[in-house]
């Protein structure tokens, strides 16, 4: 990754955590933590990696990205708009009857998304029956999975990591969200997931663990997944639940959140006021 | 246009045999269609595909759920699976995917659910469903079919390839029986009356409509005229054949190797209901029961399911 690329995507980083704030401001409610948690991996992923035509969203060379925990569909929203994808002011609109954006990802409604999660485990696979069929059609397109950590509780996970790995989908790169809540509180609390990395690799997956907010790290792991072809690859991102707010970071219960008191909407307030300048920085860097 | 076969009710080709064989010529001729099976194989037959077709042949194991998001995943990918296990594995068990990452996403899957109800046999009630069609039948925009025969069988999953969406159909994978001549062919959405009748109306679909003919012959032998239908599409229900061969009888009837509860009865049921066309009715079917095991003609018996069990209702029902 050389620094033009990473100023571009901290940059976009910026915006798409600035995008979510508001979007969920505005609504009163939504799922804040793991959209936060995302907002690295979508930025290198959109700046760098993901092959992409916002004019032709269905282009056939285009990298396929699975969110299977469709609950962060603010984040995956925000880098679509960001990219042209479709209007920004869709992103206002939010869960509004009627929507193109609800609150977890629908490929019937949003142009540039692939497939439609949010009953956790699905999306894992749905991304093996794409990426297997784009290995039937000898397509070089990656397929992206991004699954949550507390996602992982459920067992057709499992069954679909168990096919991914067994059948070699060097090109179905699993991205794990180790953002170490859940709904109800801590993963290892709710139900402890142990060792993910370990157990990935058990799995027969190439398994590397990144900081999951740090950008050049994530990219990196990128390059070395495309680099193997010897077996399925998995990135376990090692994240924060609401990162880059520390008002976010600290809530407790940061699963979804709802802005109906000062104090959340100050904070959210602050932090789109500092993304701002973040952002009027970056660009003039880049 | 159907034709019955000149050999009405003799053995036929075994279900699994055609399903087999359809599926080689369907990959043939379409590149897209792609076969999942889940570790039955050998109980389907669908190694027959793997050998023919060794590419288009994924074996998820034993994995219900990943096969069924899969299959929709690949689809998505303007593929065309083909997805099989015995009835309840491939409906109660994944139905949340089949719903969710199928229906809901408007993916295509279609499903060979093999031996329902008293078919399942030695396998026995763990592997019994008495309820696949009423899950099925829940799911907007999917076709629900009970096939008769071969004939039938190879028609149907045909014109699922041409489809798309959530297609669903229930065969015994063994013993079979004729019913139509080769060559014969059927509409999605469209009833056949196969055996023509005054007095009263049997509707039924699958293997039983080899003991509802029995029946309605042996009703014909006692004076009482019987039309039987074979509805071997169940959604969506041909409603205008229903009102019209339901409108005089004394009596209409279904059959079906199903439970009461969400099955071809109740949708026949609500259709002529809705119609205003309520003649006296029974649903004749298996009432608040699991499976359980045995031979298929035992559990027939003991489930209550045989052409004499269908002569009883129908004159109990004309009192």
């Amino acid at each position: 990754m050389n620094e033009q690329t990473e100023r571009a995507a901290t940059l976009l980083a910026a915006k798409l955590r600035k995008d979510v704030l508001v979007m969920l401001r505005h609504r009163g409610y939504g799922h804040v933590g793991g959209s936060l948690s995302l907002v690295e991996l979508m930025a290198d992923l959109y700046a760098h990696h993901l092959r992409h035509d916002p004019a032709d969203p269905t282009w056939q060379g285009r990298d396929r990205i699975v969110l299977s925990k469709g609950h962060a569909g603010p984040v995956m929203y925000s880098v679509l708009a960001e990219r042209g994808f479709f209007p920004r002011e869709w992103l206002l609109t939010l869960n509004d009857g009627g929507t193109r954006l609800p609150s977890h990802t629908d490929r019937l409604k949003t142009p540039g998304v692939d497939a439609t999660t949010g009953s956790l485990g699905q999306g894992t696979s749905e991304a093996a029956g794409i990426a297997l069929a784009l290995k039937m059609k000898e397509s070089a397109a990656y397929t992206y999975l991004i699954v949550g950590d507390g996602e992982l509780n459920e067992g057709q996970c499992w069954e679909a990591f168990q096919f991914i790995a067994g059948r070699r989908l060097s090109r179905c790169i699993v991205f794990i969200d180790d953002n170490k809540k859940q709904l109800d509180g801590p993963t290892a609390a709710v139900l402890p997931g142990f060792d993910l990395a370990q157990k990935m690799s058990a799995f027969g997956f190439m398994t590397q663990r990144v900081d999951g907010q740090d950008i050049r790290a994530i990219d990196a792991a990128i390059d070395a997944a495309k680099a193997n072809d010897a077996s399925a690859n998995c990135i376990v991102l090692d994240t924060t639940k609401g990162a880059g707010v520390a008002y976010f970071e600290r809530a407790a219960d940061n699963h979804s959140m709802k802005w109906n008191n000062d104090e959340i909407r100050r904070a959210t307030d602050e932090a789109v006021l500092a993304l701002e300048a973040q952002i009027k920085g970056g660009e003039q860097d880049v | 246009m159907f034709e019955l076969s000149r050999q009405v009710g003799a053995a036929g080709k075994p279900y699994r045999d055609t399903f087999a064989d359809t599926l080689i010529d369907l990959m043939r001729e379409d590149e897209r269609v792609v076969m999942f099976e889940a570790d039955l194989g050998g109980a389907s037959l669908s190694t027959k595909i793997r050998d023919a077709h060794p590419e288009r042949y994924v074996q998820v194991g034993i994995a219900e759920a990943n096969m069924m998001g899969m299959a929709a995943g690949l689809s998505s990918e303007g593929l065309v699976p083909f997805v099989h296990s015995f009835g309840p594995f491939a409906t109660r068990r994944a139905f949340d995917q089949i719903f969710m990452a199928g229906g809901y996403a408007h993916n295509t899957i279609n499903i060979w659910g093999s031996d329902p109800g008293f078919t399942a046999g030695a396998n026995g009630g763990t592997h019994t469903t008495y309820e696949d069609v009423a899950l099925m039948r829940t799911i907007p925009g999917a076709v629900v079919a009970d096939a008769a025969d071969a004939v039938q069988m190879a028609w149907t999953l045909k014109a699922f390839a041409a489809r798309g969406g959530i297609n669903y159909l229930r065969t015994g994978r063994k013993e079979s029986f004729q019913l139509y001549a080769e060559g014969s062919t059927f509409e999605l959405g469209r009833g056949n009356v196969v055996r023509p009748g005054e007095d009263v109306l049997v509707v039924s679909a699958g293997q039983l409509l080899k003991d509802a003919l029995a029946a309605a012959d042996a009703l014909d032998d006692a004076g009482v005229s019987c039309e039987v239908i074979d509805m071997f599409c169940i959604k969506p229900l041909d409603v205008d054949l229903l009102v019209a061969e339901a409108a005089g009888k004394r009596a209409v009837v279904t059959f079906e190797n199903h439970g009461v509860i969400g099955g071809l009865g109740e949708a026949v049921a609500s259709a002529l209901l809705e119609a205003g066309v309520t003649p006296p009715f029974r649903r004749h079917g298996v009432v608040e029961r699991f499976g359980s095991v045995g031979t298929p003609g035992y559990l027939q018996e003991e489930y209550g399911l045989t052409a004499a069990d269908l002569v009883g209702t129908v004159r109990a029902l004309l009192g």
